[in-house]
């Protein structure tokens, strides 16, 4: 199966998951320029973590109209998986794939460090290698990643199971003093609703190898694997 | 020539942390008497034409897919001839 990681002017840890999807889980992967529109022969798209355009506007408000997202978004539409880690999971928001909006850390200031998060949808093609309420522990690094959407949207977004990954303590408590950035209820990651789609804050590219202190990002990449390989 | 003034403000039911912060910077300063500080973007473009109902179409156009992104964002933009 290939994997194919899109590269914008600006993307940053384009290089991060193309290694960890190369030389730790040991599947094809290629590079997708932002101009090249040819996805056939992709299996699993990953819109890396980044500046993309710099920033410019609002975060990948501009990465959004990329050459690039006319085919992705048709490419998500048929069912096939895409990850958007940080920066992109910043553009699926602006380009409408997954529902709701980045504001900026309740804090304003950009925060990198570990985290953990709470697996709260292990039925998804990204976390079935996990287990219901597994505790992970993924770094964060971002000044955007205050989820935010409105009382309508969180409700659909909870009744469909589309909250998969939640901010919470070393013991899996959610509650708001563990949220680092302000996201409406802990949230760090959700899926669309047919679940081919998934956005997270937190970085499972650099936390994928024994040496970088953590193993459980890896997990992610794996689930897709298994999945794409049972469908 | 077209000159187009944009304004794009956070929507209301939207919190705006650097709104809070700015007015508390304000309050040290000794400015007790603020309610309340909403940050937003200006823009300021110069479009090639005089022809004001297509500006204001475009404009529109132009905020609803990009400029702004109405999830969150309120805009609003006034337009006058320019040399």
């Amino acid at each position: 199966m290939k994997f194919g990681v899109v590269v914008f002017p600006g993307s940053n840890c384009d290089q991060d998951c193309f290694y960890v999807v190369k030389y730790v889980l040991k599947q094809q992967v290629r590079y997708i320029w932002h101009k090249d529109t040819q996805l056939n022969n992709y299996d699993c798209i990953i819109l890396p973590g980044g500046f993309s355009y710099g920033d410019y506007l609002r975060t990948g408000a501009i990465a959004r109209f990329s050459p690039v997202m006319k085919p992705l978004i048709d490419f998500a539409h048929k069912g096939k998986i895409v990850i958007g880690i940080c920066n992109g999971f910043q553009i699926l928001l602006e380009a409408g794939l997954i529902p709701g909006v980045m504001l900026r850390n309740n804090n304003l200031h950009f925060i990198c460090k570990d985290v953990y998060i709470k697996t709260e949808n292990t039925d998804t093609p990204f976390t079935n290698l996990y287990k219901h309420d597994q505790i992970l522990k993924i770094p964060i690094a971002h000044n955007e990643g205050n989820y935010y959407i409105d009382n309508k949207g969180f409700n659909n977004l909870e009744a469909n199971g589309q909250i998969v990954f939640r901010y919470c303590s070393i013991v899996g408590d959610t509650a708001g003093e563990f949220n680092p950035n302000g996201s409406i209820q802990n949230i760090a990651g959700i899926v669309n609703k047919s679940k081919n789609v998934l956005g997270m804050m937190p970085h499972p590219e650099r936390s994928s190898e024994k040496l970088l202190g953590s193993l459980d990002g890896l997990n992610i990449f794996s689930s897709i694997v298994r999945w794409i390989k049972s469908h | 020539m077209i000159e187009a003034k944009i304004c794009i403000t956070l929507k209301k039911t939207v919190t705006d942390p650097q709104g809070i912060t700015v007015k508390h910077a304000l309050e040290s300063l000794g400015y007790k008497e603020i309610e309340e500080v909403r940050v937003g973007k200006f823009i300021e473009l110069k479009i090639n034409t005089n022809k004001r109902k297509t500006a204001r179409r475009h404009l529109d156009e132009m905020c609803k897919k990009l400029l702004a992104n109405p999830v969150i964002e309120n805009y609003g933009f006034a337009i006058k001839e320019v040399k």
